[in-house]
């Protein structure tokens, strides 16, 4: 659970750190990705462990649209504007899965991988579960060495730092910008396939995760990458021993205890400075 | 008393007048209604103004002081058989506690970072009352009902109690928030806002002026969010405590403007009733088409006008009386001028 946590925390702290954007439509870009993987089951019969790339791309090209319709306006409007605008887009989203899917839970029948199990030892390992986690892993590597080894990855990286040192070495900060938000939209395409296979899909199954996913990029610090994975490796790791030793009602109390208490010490996140 | 403060004062006695005549001349109860909404949510963007509008800390976790006025008002008749009037100044009192205990290890850190801890703490609160079995968990409480009058604070036959209560506390909010932008502890607060360190520097606490100005908040907030539960008289914690509620304190502020006293009035007065409006014409299909306009609409006025309403009419002034100065910046010259 925790490298799924990691993965959309990703996505969100890529966006935050390069643009200064809170996007509180992160986790109804999620929702959507799980609504596409379960079309793409139940209409052409095409399992999530294969459709991912397919999710992956629509929600690369949600952001991409989000950003040139929407953010581009915004991005440079003083302070809190830019949350107004993903809340507002946020409530679109959400409310418009509801009027053309109802807000019933679904869930994926009789995926490749559902309901098989490892066993090893005494430990039982849902293969779902492990495939969401090696799966975010592998997408987590793969947004960090796009970042560091391509020239796109290189511009963002550039764009983060100084936007306007990085136009003047003739980086378009527009189309950074736009690519960042449509990358960032694809690390929750991925997690959106890879959650289909075990969690209920309906409108509201984003916002839990969009919470979390700012706790995890804050405790991992802004505009840290690999900060973010461990971050939300730890926070998984948090609430399956919160929930059970605590009962599961309080598993997300110490999640968020465990922000709280970790910022007295790094008030700038754990791998922040 | 400089002028730029009485035309301020002047305008909100004004605004205050209209609104106790308007519920006079319209019978109309879902008016009434949607005024009750409005004063509260003007209230509470009044309150949210002191910390984040003055102070510049972005609190995203307003919902918990807000909650917890709403139970402390609920609980004392539910549970106790006490006024609510005793539950609502408990609530405003352990509002203050609560932003006072939990700020203090929060205001350590900056910006963002402060934004998620306000996030994280009211997500705390929010669990705890889910689980807490003495206030009813999730169920939420149904307050009984008891004979109308002021001392229960339960009016049936008429909504014109609550609109008259909820003006009551909207005046009490912008005038805390008039009085407090314009006196030291305000520029303080605005120090604080441009840079900790030069205020520092300065010989101004930013942990005390902050606490302070938190303490405030939540107290209104409080205030605010016991008369919400009286007047629906069902509350449970995913009404009162969800993101949803702090997330509409900041939204109307932010549209409406920021650190002005009128950015609130003017972000209630367009976001309540559309919200109202759309839930009353397009909720009942169920499917969420109320929130898909109501969504797009802020999308569209945030694309359009960044600077939320008041900039649009602070342009407008500014064209009217070329070379004119924004209203914040006036005032500061104003006040600099006369002291």
């Amino acid at each position: 659970m925790g490298s799924v946590y990691g993965l959309v925390a990703v996505g969100l702290g890529l966006i935050w750190g390069v643009m200064d954007v809170i996007n509180f439509a992160h986790g109804e870009f999620l929702m959507l990705s799980m609504y596409s993987a379960y079309w793409m089951h139940s209409l052409f019969r095409i399992d999530p462990l294969f459709s991912w790339p397919i999710e992956t791309a629509i929600i690369f090209l949600l952001g991409y649209l989000t950003y040139k319709v929407i953010i581009k306006r915004v991005v440079d409007a003083p302070g809190l504007t830019a949350l107004l605008a993903t809340f507002g887009w946020s409530l679109v989203l959400r409310n418009m899965a509801q009027f053309l899917w109802s807000a019933n839970y679904r869930y994926l029948p009789e995926t490749i991988l559902s309901n098989k199990r490892l066993l090893i030892g005494p430990l039982v390992i849902g293969l779902p579960q492990l495939a969401a986690a090696i799966g975010s892993i592998l997408m987590t590597l793969a947004v960090f060495y796009f970042l560091s080894r391509t020239r796109m990855g290189r511009a963002i990286q550039a764009t983060s730092l100084d936007r306007d040192a990085a136009q003047l070495m003739g980086i378009d900060a527009d189309r950074v910008y736009a690519f960042t938000f449509g990358l960032g939209g694809a690390c929750v395409g991925v997690a959106g396939a890879l959650l289909s296979t075990f969690f209920p899909v309906y409108p509201e199954s984003g916002a839990l995760y969009s919470t979390l996913a700012f706790v995890i990029v804050a405790l991992g610090g802004f505009g840290n990458i690999s900060g973010a994975l461990q971050a939300g490796v730890i926070m998984g790791l948090a609430e399956a021993l919160g929930g059970f030793y605590l009962g599961t009602q309080f598993k997300y109390t110490v999640v968020f205890l465990i922000y709280l208490l970790v910022m007295q010490v790094r008030p700038k996140g754990l791998f922040g400075w | 008393m400089n002028k730029a403060a009485a035309r301020e004062r002047n305008g909100l006695i004004g605004l205050i007048c209209v609104l106790c005549l308007l519920p006079l001349v319209t019978g109309d109860v879902n008016i009434h209604h949607v005024m009750v909404m409005f004063l509260i949510y003007a209230s509470l963007g009044e309150a949210w103004n002191i910390i984040t509008g003055l102070a510049g800390q972005t609190s995203f976790g307003h919902a918990s002081f807000f909650g917890i006025g709403a139970y402390a008002s609920a609980v004392a008749y539910f549970r106790l058989g006490a006024s609510p009037w005793l539950g609502l100044i408990v609530g405003a009192a352990s509002a203050g506690v609560l932003g006072l205990v939990v700020s203090y290890p929060v205001f350590r850190l900056r910006g963002h970072y402060f934004a998620v801890a306000t996030m994280a703490v009211a997500e705390i609160v929010f669990q705890l009352f889910v689980s807490w079995s003495w206030v009813e968990g999730a169920t939420g409480i149904s307050i009984p009902v008891a004979a109308e009058g002021l001392a229960t604070f339960q009016f049936h036959s008429s909504k014109l109690p609550y609109v008259y209560i909820s003006i009551a506390v909207f005046a009490l909010s912008a005038f805390v928030f008039h009085y407090i932008a314009r006196s030291r502890f305000g520029f303080f607060l605005r120090a604080i806002r441009g840079s900790e360190e030069a205020a520092m520097a300065i010989g101004i606490s930013p942990s005390k002026n902050k606490l302070m100005a938190m303490v405030a908040s939540a107290c209104l907030t409080s205030i605010a969010g016991s008369v919400y539960a009286q007047y629906i008289l069902y509350i449970d914690p995913f009404m009162v405590f969800s993101m949803t509620i702090s997330m509409k304190i900041v939204l109307l502020t932010v549209l409406g403007g920021l650190g002005s006293v009128w950015g609130p009035v003017l972000g209630a007065a367009i976001l309540i009733p559309l919200s109202e409006y759309t839930r009353i014409v397009f909720g009942g299909t169920g499917r969420g088409v109320d929130l898909i306009i109501f969504g797009a609409l802020i999308v569209i006025v945030a694309c359009f006008q960044p600077q939320g309403i008041i900039g649009l009419i602070k342009s407008f002034g500014r064209r009217a009386q070329k070379g004119g100065m924004g209203g914040d910046d006036r005032s500061m010259r104003d006040a600099k001028a006369s002291a």
